[in-house]
């Protein structure tokens, strides 16, 4: 370096860095002196750090990370933290237990407590089927609106809630089970036809009203034990309302012919198992408020 | 420390290009012993130090009575409560632009007295120039002025040094410690959190702050000094933008001053300028540098160099003002022998942020005396945008947020309209249809309500109005938001 030719700035008689920029250049004014200290005490710093903390990742055959001499974990913070904020919720915790559902939705302070605790819930265990704010899916029943294939109430969510929806291990769970008429040649292909037709009919859509005249029988042979004399449902067995504009699974005809063939029979898990009684209770509420609520 | 770039003063340069004597990387802090300099500028900055440390230290204990339940400090940031209370203006969350105002406000209002003053906020009101300048005043009642200052530094270490020194850096310490102290004031209630502070209950943070701004005071104000204006602080490089040639700045006349030198009593003052080079601008500079060198990136104007001139431009019996504030254009003028321009107050950008100001001002000064005791906003749900009922019906889902700025509860009327044959419904209240519903509102807070709004199938897309109305006072606010619908 000391063999360049220096540039020197004439009006100032500094040195310059050697750039110039359309003849602007700029002066190598030295840095100041505690500057460069600073910088060396962040090296130790640096080197301190390393020491105390974890700083060398698992490389392989380390098995993990270095701890440091702190052996400082921030999973075991975070773990120390839900469980002191757990510590701190027992109070609100035990009026939600008290407190029937009916009254955690019309009282202000229980209301927010329970909506701001469900919220988060729901987004944790619920939101990855039911959507974010219960807006659905196919084959998820969206939680905002206000068809229900069991039950509406704030009772029958939170039933739902606990024992799930075809969960076998769960004696309780809500069960039932649709023939898969195609698949297992309860009906033919054509009688199949027909009856799509048929809930094309009673769900006020387009359709072959001679077709469904075909199989009126056969619908309530088949068909209306469980969906009703007039496709009405029945909430006890969780059979879908054929008369609404909801659908599960789809309401044009390839759909319906798909359920009638292979039937449709989807699962919830039983929540009793994996949240506590508050949780659940907070979780009934929030739902009940998503839109449907009966 | 170098000599940096504003350096227009043509007697500055040197003859040509010659090679500088080997320079180290970094430079070594040269060590400014400011002397004592006496005058009406001086007498300046004593009484805004009083002033500005006086308002700093005693403001947060001025009581401001507001009501039951709310804070009675005059100035208070409450950042648990988010409220911001200055005298008889209450800031919520919900009115945050007006803080912007302030700020916007305080940015352009230093714009406008630097392009009509130059650097007058460094130079005497900036906390690092004021807290700088009661550790020297410490600093010079324990050491001495500057010759003597500068005699104890070289000198060996003897008893008489050691405790000057130790005397200092605890007074020092103990400045440091009643700002930090201070500084803490302004986010707590200050009597319960200065009783607090020394029976152990103040809060954590309480005791972090004070602590910083000790360390960063005594730093700052007593090591650090002048290199935070020269090295840390943004305001000289803003500075270079905002000031011109007809700002008025700390200037050394050289039309008047030039040919400088020494001079004895008994030689005329003729074919000779008036600056004798007695060093005194320099000695009693607070950055140490010559103001004779012409504007210069370090210095703070705070004019203790025109004192320092005035007082030896008398004792020589010679007109004082040889350094003044002048601007550039004046001095160039009478270097080149012409009538210097009056100085102009009215220039393009005085005016422009004059006029700023003033509608800024304006706007706050309305905004604040027209605002508002209550306030509707509206959260649509994102998720889902919208549902279909059973019977076809539309239903979009809201939080409605409802802000009472007063101390006693409220009744307030909530309706909602924009669409034919609209309903709602508040989740917890027993409410079908469309007409309007009452809702109790908390004192002195904010207060959530979930609603569920349903329109006729076939509802397009459009805005909706939610209407509250105070039943008791008949204020109101509304507020829009959109409903959705699959058409």
């Amino acid at each position: 370096m000391s063999d360049e030719i220096k540039d020197i700035d004439d009006h100032s008689g500094i040195e310059t860095t050697g750039h110039s920029w359309d003849g602007i250049k700029e002066l190598n004014n030295p840095l100041p002196r505690w500057w460069l200290y600073i910088w060396y005490a962040t090296i130790i710093w640096g080197v301190i750090y390393m020491v105390f903390m974890p700083a060398i990742p698992a490389l392989p055959g380390m098995g993990t990370n270095t701890p440091g001499l702190r052996n400082h974990s921030d999973r075991d913070l975070v773990a120390a933290a839900v469980a002191e904020l757990k510590e701190a919720r027992v109070a609100q915790s035990e009026t939600l237990l008290e407190a029937s559902l009916e009254e955690i939705e019309t009282d202000r302070g229980l209301q927010q407590f329970a909506l701001a605790m469900g919220e988060s819930l729901f987004g944790d265990n619920c939101a990855t089927c039911h959507g974010a704010g219960g807006r659905g899916a196919v084959g998820y029943p969206t939680l905002a609106d206000d068809v229900w294939l069991w039950d509406g109430t704030l009772d029958g969510i939170e039933y739902t809630l606990r024992h799930g929806i075809r969960h076998e291990a769960d004696l309780d769970t809500r069960f039932s089970l649709m023939p898969s008429f195609g698949r297992d040649n309860l009906l033919s292909t054509d009688q199949i036809d027909d009856l799509t037709d048929y809930v094309l009919l009673v769900s006020g859509q387009e359709h072959d009203a001679t077709a469904a005249a075909r199989v009126a029988e056969l619908y309530q042979q088949q068909c209306a034990s469980c969906h009703g004399v007039n496709g009405e449902g029945d909430r006890l067995q969780g059979a879908p309302n054929l008369t609404d504009r909801e659908w599960l699974f789809g309401g044009s005809r390839d759909d319906i012919y798909n359920t009638i063939y292979n039937a449709r029979n989807s699962h919830m898990p039983a929540w009793q198992d994996r949240l506590d009684d508050a949780s659940i209770k907070a979780l009934a509420v929030y739902v009940h408020t998503l839109g449907g609520g009966e | 420390m170098g000599q940096t770039t504003l350096n227009m003063h043509p007697s500055a340069g040197s003859g040509g290009p010659t090679p500088p004597p080997h320079k180290d990387l970094y430079a070594k802090r040269e060590q400014i012993y400011p002397k004592l300099a006496h005058g009406k500028f001086r007498l300046v900055k004593w009484v805004v130090m009083a002033v500005t440390l006086g308002v700093y230290y005693l403001l947060p204990w001025i009581r401001w009575p507001r009501g039951e339940g709310i804070p009675d400090q005059a100035v208070l940031a409450d950042f648990e409560s988010e409220k911001f209370y200055f005298f008889f203006i209450e800031i919520w969350p919900q009115d945050i632009h007006f803080l912007a105002g302030l700020l916007i406000l305080a940015a352009l209002g230093l714009f406008l007295v630097t392009s009509l003053l130059g650097r007058v906020w460094c130079g005497y009101t900036c906390p690092q120039t004021v807290w700088t300048d009661l550790y020297i005043w410490v600093e010079r009642a324990f050491e001495g002025d500057r010759a003597a200052r500068m005699r104890l530094d070289k000198g060996k270490w003897t008893f008489n040094k050691a405790w000057r020194k130790l005397g200092k850096h605890t007074v020092w310490l103990i400045i440091a410690f009643w700002t930090g102290g201070a500084f803490i004031l302004y986010w707590h209630d200050a009597p319960t959190v200065a009783r607090g502070w020394f029976t152990g209950e103040a809060p954590l943070s309480a005791y972090w702050f004070a602590a910083l701004l000790t360390v960063t005071t005594y730093f700052l104000a007593g090591w650090m000094r002048e290199q935070v204006c020269t090295y840390m602080c943004p305001w000289p490089r803003i500075q270079a933008a905002l000031t011109d040639e007809h700002a008025l700045n700390v200037t050394y006349r050289y039309d008047r001053g030039e040919p400088r030198g020494p001079k004895r009593k008994s030689e005329s003052w003729d074919d000779r300028g008036d600056c004798i080079d007695c060093d005194q601008c320099v000695q009693v500079c607070p950055v140490g540098i010559d103001i004779r060198n012409g504007p210069q990136l370090e210095c703070i104007h705070c004019a203790l160099c025109i004192d320092a001139c005035d007082q030896m431009m008398t004792k020589i019996d010679r007109p004082t003002g040889l350094i003044a504030y002048d601007t550039d254009v004046a001095v160039a003028a009478r270097a080149a022998h012409q009538t210097p321009p009056k100085y102009r107050i009215l220039r393009t950008r005085t005016v422009l942020y004059s006029i700023l100001i003033a509608a800024i001002g304006f706007l706050l000064v309305w905004g604040l005396a027209t605002k508002a005791t209550i306030e509707a906003n509206v959260l649509k749900d994102r998720s889902p945008p919208f549902v279909q009922l059973s019977d076809g019906d539309i239903q979009n889902g809201y939080t409605l947020k409802l802000v009472n700025k007063l101390s006693e509860p409220r009744r307030m009327e909530i309706s909602i309209t924009g669409i034919d044959g609209l309903a709602f419904n508040v989740i917890g209240f027993d409410h079908e249809g469309g007409e309007p519903i009452e809702l109790p509102v908390e004192p002195y807070g904010v207060d959530r309500y979930r609603i569920l709004v349903s329109a006729p199938d076939g509802a397009s897309q459009r805005q909706i109005t939610f209407s509250v109305r105070d039943i008791d006072t008949g204020e109101t606010d509304t507020n829009r938001a959109s409903f959705r619908g699959p058409n």
